[in-house]
């Protein structure tokens, strides 16, 4: 998409309020609506775009396949973690009172890490599969569509 | 006013629902499949379930176009013309649709107080929250909360889902074959 001038120059300003955009669902999702699951697509929905206007190389050579892979298994691992760790402290598995001296602050810490962890699957999940998709020849030009 | 809003998307709902099993492009197909998301994204929003429509608009009109997009480039770009027309799958269709909606007609109707959601779970939800959890988003404090493991569950099956997309087509045990045949060919040439 080299000769897509405006494409370009809007995606380049687009990208990071899409980011930003997507770490306020994640963090936000206590007080509005959003959570996780919003936030990882929000989140990859930023990297795609800036895929397939500036080449899927790019955002390759930036995030390569390998990082994406284990950031789908890190999510789960954060999510299932937490119930370890609360198990360690004596509490049942993802009760998260335990947390904290205090079982409300303890309830938030908990939510907080588990909306984390399905974030980054599902960010990870999404990237994955638009890279599998994308990733295969053949690449169309634009009068193909 | 709500049920005139109402009305008017099922209507636009239905109608691409229409043209998207007319139109023979693909590429207007997923267009059109995005605009199907996003009037249910409406929807839910009437029916004041933000955190649906808020999955429904990014997950439906956002990802999934581009995913479908990436489907179409490696596969064809319109449907094939159907060598004749059969009866039996529309028949298929209307019937299940009928059966469906006869079995509309036992449920409480949209709202109503007396269903027994709003009678037993919801309320005890709802005075619970502030005292346990004490998070504004309720939504939030049962998905993540009451109901941790069906979440955990949940983003095992998303897990599960990446994965096998991953391993079927991403040509990731090509290039590791690839990789490892490239291993094993200059030590076979050192022997030599």
């Amino acid at each position: 998409m080299d000769h897509h001038l405006i494409l370009r120059v809007v995606t380049q300003i687009l990208v990071a309020p899409i980011l930003l955009y997507g770490l306020y669902v994640q963090f936000h999702g206590d007080f509005g609506p959003g959570g996780g699951f919003q936030a990882g697509v929000i989140f990859a929905v930023g990297f795609i775009l800036y895929g397939i206007v500036f080449g899927l190389r790019r955002l390759r050579s930036k995030f390569p396949d390998h990082v994406i892979h284990k950031l789908v298994a890190l999510g789960v691992l954060i999510y299932a973690g937490t119930g370890v760790v609360n198990m360690a402290l004596g509490g049942n598995f993802l009760d998260y009172n335990v947390l904290s001296p205090d079982p409300v602050q303890g309830q938030h810490w908990g939510i907080i890490a588990v909306e984390l962890g399905v974030g980054v699957t599902v960010f990870g999940v999404m990237m994955a599969i638009y890279y599998a998709f994308a990733g295969r020849p053949p690449s169309l030009d634009d009068k193909d569509w | 006013m709500e049920l005139i809003l109402t009305s008017l998307l099922f209507l636009a709902l239905v109608t691409t629902a229409v043209a998207i099993a007319l139109v023979r492009r693909l590429f207007a197909v997923v267009m059109l499949a995005g605009v199907f998301s996003l009037l249910s994204a409406m929807l839910f929003v009437l029916m004041d379930a933000v955190d649906v429509a808020f999955t429904e608009a990014a997950v439906g009109a956002g990802i999934s176009s581009v995913l479908m997009l990436g489907t179409i480039a490696l596969t064809a770009r319109s449907e094939k013309r159907p060598t004749h027309y059969s009866l039996v799958p529309l028949s298929i269709v209307i019937l299940t649709g009928l059966v469906l909606i006869y079995g509309t007609l036992d449920m409480p109707n949209f709202g109503d107080p007396m269903s027994p959601v709003q009678t037993h779970v919801g309320p005890d939800y709802i005075q619970r929250t502030p005292t346990d959890i004490d998070v504004p988003n309720i939504v939030t404090a049962v998905l993540a909360s009451y109901r941790g493991f069906d979440t955990l569950g949940e983003v095992t099956v998303v897990f599960t889902a990446g994965l096998g997309v991953v391993l079927l087509i991403s040509g990731l045990g090509r290039r590791i074959r690839r990789s490892r045949r490239e291993d094993k060919a200059p030590s076979k040439g050192a022997k030599n």
